[in-house]
Order: C-alpha cells, then structure tokens, then sequence
C-alpha cells in the first residue's frame, strides 16, 4: 500500500505553520478555509521535494520564501467574461443605474491576473460609461498584480474568452479590443486607460477609496465564516449610497445584519445594491 | 434540528455512473445517521436539472452543498459543478475554484481526499464508471486514512476506465457488484 508522502500534513502541523507566519512575517492566514489551504500547503511542498521541517526552516530563514508561498497559496484560476450571463446582468440589470452617477468608481477585489477588469473596462465602453468610469484592480498576489498591469494574455486562452464574449451578446468582435503578435495578445489603449492595479489583502488592510460598484468573486470562499463576515463589513463601507456589490455564484450574502443593508438585485449572480 | 453527521458516505462517479446514482438513491431508507455526498462530473456550462429531477423522483430534497454549510445526517447532498467540493475540519462544506484535478472540477480526488482527512475512519467511499483516472488517488488515501472503499465491478460499469484506474491503486478496496452497491445503501441505517 502506498505510504503517505512526505508533503502530507495534519490539520494541527497545518496550524503550526499559520501560527509561525504570524509570528514572523505579516501574512495572516488563520482565516482561511482549512481545507483548501491544506491542500494548496502540500502542492508547494509536493513541488518544491519539502516535508514539514523542511517548510518551516524556509519559511523562517530564506529571505523571500515568505512572499513565494503566498503567491502559490493564493488561487489565480480567473477568465475573461467568466459565467457571461453574469456580464449580461450587469448591462440590463446594474448599468443603466450605475448611469445616473456622474463618475463611476469600479473596484474588482482579488482581481488575479486582470482578466475580469478588462471584462469589466469593455463592458463600460460599450456602454459608453468607460470615459466616466475608473476601475481599481486589487489582490493580495503581488505578481499577479505585475502581469495584470501588461494585459498581455496567451493565445490559447483568447479562444474561451472569446466564446465568453459572444456569449455575453456583446456588440463587437472581441478582436477589436487586442492586437494578436506570435502566441499573444495585447490589449489596446482604448481598454487599458482608465484602470490602476494595486496590490491589497482584503484580510489585513483596510478601506482606500469609495466605490459605486465592487465586484469580489469566488474569494470569500476561500474564508471561514468570520473573516468572510469581516470582509464583507469592509466592501460594505467602501461602498457610496446605492452602489452595487457583485460576488460569487456560489457566495451567497447570508449573515442577516448585512443582508439587511442589501437589496437583491440578481439572484442567479448574488448582485446587490447596498441600500442603508 | 437534524445533527451533524458523524460518518460520511462518497459516491464518486463520471460518464456512465447516472443510472446506478439513480438506482442508489431511490434504494436509500427513509432514514440513515450518514451524510451522503454525491460528485458527478458534468459540464458547468450546461444546466442539468439532475438535482431538481432526483428530488421528483425520490421524494427527499437532494441539494447542492453550499459553502461553509453544515454537513448533516440523513442528507444527499451534490457537488456543484465548476466548484471543487471539500470538506472543513469543523464538519461544514467548502468550495474552490482551483485548478481542474485530472482534467475535472469538481474532482473526486480533491473531495475524496478532503473528506478522509476530516473523518478519517468514519469516511466511506464508492467510485463508479467513468472514462478518466479521478478518483484513484482519492480512494487510496482514503484507505491509508482508515476508511472503507468500494470500487464498481469493471463487469458492470459501463465505462471502466474509473474503477480499473483505482483498482489498480488501491490494495484494500473491495469490489462490488451493482447489486452489492444498491443493497449496502437499502440497507443503512
């Protein structure tokens, strides 16, 4: 029978290691989902040959190591137009609202790699919202953050977002917003101008602007109830009077003094509309 | 209010594996102490409707699991598709839109392997047809965990790819036949 592999960890060394990374540096992951963290915690160990002893002597004595294991920690799985029918309820659904403010501040919370920004930037223009509009892009993921700010995607993935685009019955050709070059695609100008990426952990730090719509998809999952309670108190607060808050199709807005503060606006996409 | 289940019963299964989940289901009594935990791969891009059709037919609310969700006795529950499934050592559901494992989200690995993490002996395991090698890994680290799995007969899957993948991994799970299957589940209790 096959033995446990050396990158197997129990929940306690699990804690162990969230423990040392509090002590000694400033992530702070006693918050998330155990589960999950578990297992992105043995993928890394996995790939770079290290058992628990191991891990824990990186983590304290190799300068870097710290920020290495975040990065692969945090999950980076994202595509352009992801569930269209999500991109479709905001154009009928939340932009002829969003309309009536003079300026329109965006913020996409734990944006990965850019995708869902420039999703966002191309559904604003086509609205003829983009010229007042301004999106903030953030993440925890500081090279993420770096690739965001290229918009440069492979090839090979512009197929799917392609096939998301149309799906979202959006105007043009997808095409018109890049130009392809051997096995890439850089987006143009026109998309990119009104947008500023930044790193940001929605766990530790605190409110930096005032938005009239954020979106924060597929994270809160990766939280246990009580941090996802207190990242919901800080989107809560950053957003202005009548702003809209977009999450997951699977994160429903379920703590009832928030829920309060809300009105359902779709309930497919979990779209809500902060009104107290 | 129904409490939380203390032992946990997985049924992993891929392209072939919807009739005989039919069958086990409308074979199940009224009541059992388990939690049973449903993963089939299916497209996320393509309704199903398999939940709100299961619910018809059985009678009992067969659901999707939520996120930080309580896991509870006498429950069917089924993954969601586009989501891996795991199990929190608090006994409550979580969701992850990680990579695909063996080219499926959800995986039967990552759900199989998370579940016996947390119940350890108390996690029970089956894994049906299917056409690609999820689900191997997750049976045997559910024996190294000290939990019971059970492989569909190769005779009888109607795709084999699955069980044989697993069988071939596993040292200690026992093989059922269909018939086997459904009356390990008329008879819970």
């Amino acid at each position: 029978m096959a033995k446990l592999t050396n990158a197997y960890i129990t929940f306690q060394e699990l804690d162990e290691i969230i423990l040392l990374l509090n002590n000694i540096s400033d992530y702070d992951l006693s918050g998330y989902s155990k589960s999950s963290l578990k297992r992105r915690v043995q993928r890394i160990m996995a790939l770079e040959k290290m058992d628990i002893v191991d891990l824990k002597n990186a983590i304290t004595n190799i300068e870097g190591f710290q920020t290495f294991l975040m990065n692969e920690i945090t999950v980076n799985v994202t595509e352009m137009f992801r569930d269209p029918d999500y991109y479709t309820a905001l154009r009928t659904e939340v932009f002829p609202y969003l309309e009536t403010f003079p300026r329109i501040k965006l913020w996409s919370a734990g944006c990965s790699t850019g995708e869902e920004v420039y999703s966002l930037a191309i559904l604003l223009s086509e609205a003829n919202l983009y010229d007042r509009s301004f999106i903030y892009g953030t993440d925890i993921n500081g090279q993420v953050i770096e690739t965001a700010k290229k918009a440069i995607y492979p090839l090979k993935n512009i197929k799917l977002y392609t096939e998301n685009y149309i799906a979202t019955t959006g105007a043009n050709s997808l095409s018109t917003y890049y130009t392809a070059m051997y096995d890439a695609a850089i987006f143009n100008q026109q998309i990119r101008k009104n947008i500023l990426f930044s790193q940001h952990n929605l766990a530790t730090d605190s409110i930096f602007n005032e938005f009239q719509f954020i979106s924060c998809r597929n994270v809160l999952i990766y939280f246990d109830p009580e941090l996802q309670k207190k990242v919901l108190n800080l989107l809560y607060n950053s957003l202005s009077e009548f702003g809209f808050l977009c999450l997951g199709s699977k994160e429903k807005l379920l703590y009832s003094d928030l829920r309060a503060k809300f009105k359902l606006v779709n309930r497919d996409f979990n779209i809500y509309q902060k009104i107290k | 209010m129904t409490a939380v289940a203390k032992n946990i019963i997985l049924i992993g299964g891929s392209a072939g594996s919807y009739p005989i989940i039919i069958q086990i289901i409308e074979a199940l009594p009224v009541y059992f102490r388990a939690a049973i935990i449903v993963l089939i791969h299916r497209n996320a891009r393509y309704e199903t409707h398999m939940e709100e059709t299961l619910t018809k037919k059985s009678g009992r609310v067969i659901s999707q699991a939520n996120d930080k969700e309580p896991i509870l006795q006498n429950s069917i529950y089924f993954a969601t598709p586009g989501y891996h499934l795991l199990v929190e050592p608090g006994y409550t559901f979580a969701l992850d839109s990680s990579e695909p494992v063996a080219f499926s989200r959800p995986s039967i690995d990552v759900l199989f392997e998370s579940a016996a993490d947390v119940y350890q002996k108390d996690c029970t395991a089956f894994l049906l047809s299917g056409a690609n090698k999820d689900g191997a890994n997750g049976i045997s680290h559910i024996d190294q965990m000290g939990g019971q799995t059970f492989i569909q007969s190769p005779d009888e899957a109607l795709i084999t790819t699955m069980p044989l993948s697993a069988i071939e991994q596993s040292e200690t799970s026992t093989i059922y036949s269909n018939q086997e299957i459904i009356s390990y589940f008329r008879n819970l209790t």
